[in-house]
């Protein structure tokens, strides 16, 4: 009797082993989020005229930093 | 927000690595790792072009759909980065990637394959912006201090653009309608002048007639 309950239970577990499977799914990644870049710490080295924290700023920031590569734009 | 984008302008680049020196050493890029390179077409033929390519941050990016451990992640920006504590290392993103972005060091024993590196638009990875742990694993932040990319800010030629794509996509649309096309485009003229036009009111062509 107890061997036979035995067999069963070792059965049962092998059974419902692959219901044991862990999720794999993309969902549940493990990736870390990132803070936005408007969102820093004020830095030494922070471009002249900006200040981190400020989303609209940093946009502006951006706009006018890439005018420096453009040769054909109006001299200031 | 802004969507991040570089453009190289194939009729400037001159081929002076200035941008990969630039990357490297901004982001001490290890040895055997080249997030940027400049490849160039019929080298040593006449017409010869060149072209700095590194990742393009792309808008449906080919590295991030194969990922099998989904390390990859977009910004607010459109930077295309990713987090080296979830990369296994498998290779699966530079097989994908048109550009050969993706590079592994390989300087371990035995050519042992490191985690993924590529360029992440000078914006660091997910730990805390213009941190050590960011500065060491990712290079430098520059975006969160307010600076575009060190390559195309540094590009001698002004070849090698980068930042919001609306705004660089404007500038060489401006450059090429102002340069017109063929064998105007470069040259010494370009480069230097025409022999008139460094005297005061000479039109175009005066230096012929004297």
């Amino acid at each position: 009797m107890r061997r036979t309950t035995a067999v069963l239970g070792l059965m049962l577990l092998t059974a419902l082993a692959a219901c044991g499977e862990r999720d794999q799914s993309t969902a549940n990644a493990k990736r870390r989020a990132d803070t936005p870049a408007w969102q820093s710490a004020s830095s030494p080295y922070a471009a002249a005229g900006y200040t981190p924290g400020d989303k609209a700023a940093l946009e502006t920031q951006l706009r006018e930093r890439a005018q420096a590569q453009n040769d054909y734009a109006p001299r200031k | 927000m802004a969507r991040m984008k570089f453009i190289c302008d194939a009729e400037r680049c001159i081929e002076c690595n200035g941008c990969v020196t630039a990357c490297k050493a901004e982001n001490n890029v290890p040895w055997g790792v080249n997030r940027r390179r400049v490849v160039t077409l019929n080298d040593g033929v006449a017409g010869e072009r060149s072209v700095s390519v590194a990742c393009m941050h792309c808008s449906d990016a080919p590295c991030m759909a194969v990922c099998p451990v989904d390390c990859f992640y977009r910004t607010d920006e459109g930077v295309v980065l990713h987090d080296k504590d979830v990369c296994i290392g498998c290779g699966y993103c530079s097989y994908a990637c048109p550009f050969g972005a993706p590079q592994f060091p390989t300087n371990g024993t035995f050519g042992l394959r490191g985690k993924m590196d590529k360029c992440t638009f000078c914006a660091g990875g997910p730990e805390a912006n213009g941190s050590d742990a960011e500065n060491a694993k990712y290079g430098r932040n520059r975006l969160s201090e307010g600076k575009l990319p060190a390559c195309a800010e540094m590009c001698s030629t002004k070849a090698l653009l980068g930042g919001d794509g609306d705004v660089v996509a404007d500038i060489f649309r401006t450059r090429v309608l102002n340069r017109g096309k063929g064998s105007e485009v470069w040259g010494w003229g370009t480069a230097y002048g025409k022999p008139a036009s460094g005297k005061p009111g000479a039109a175009p062509g005066e230096a012929k007639k004297s």
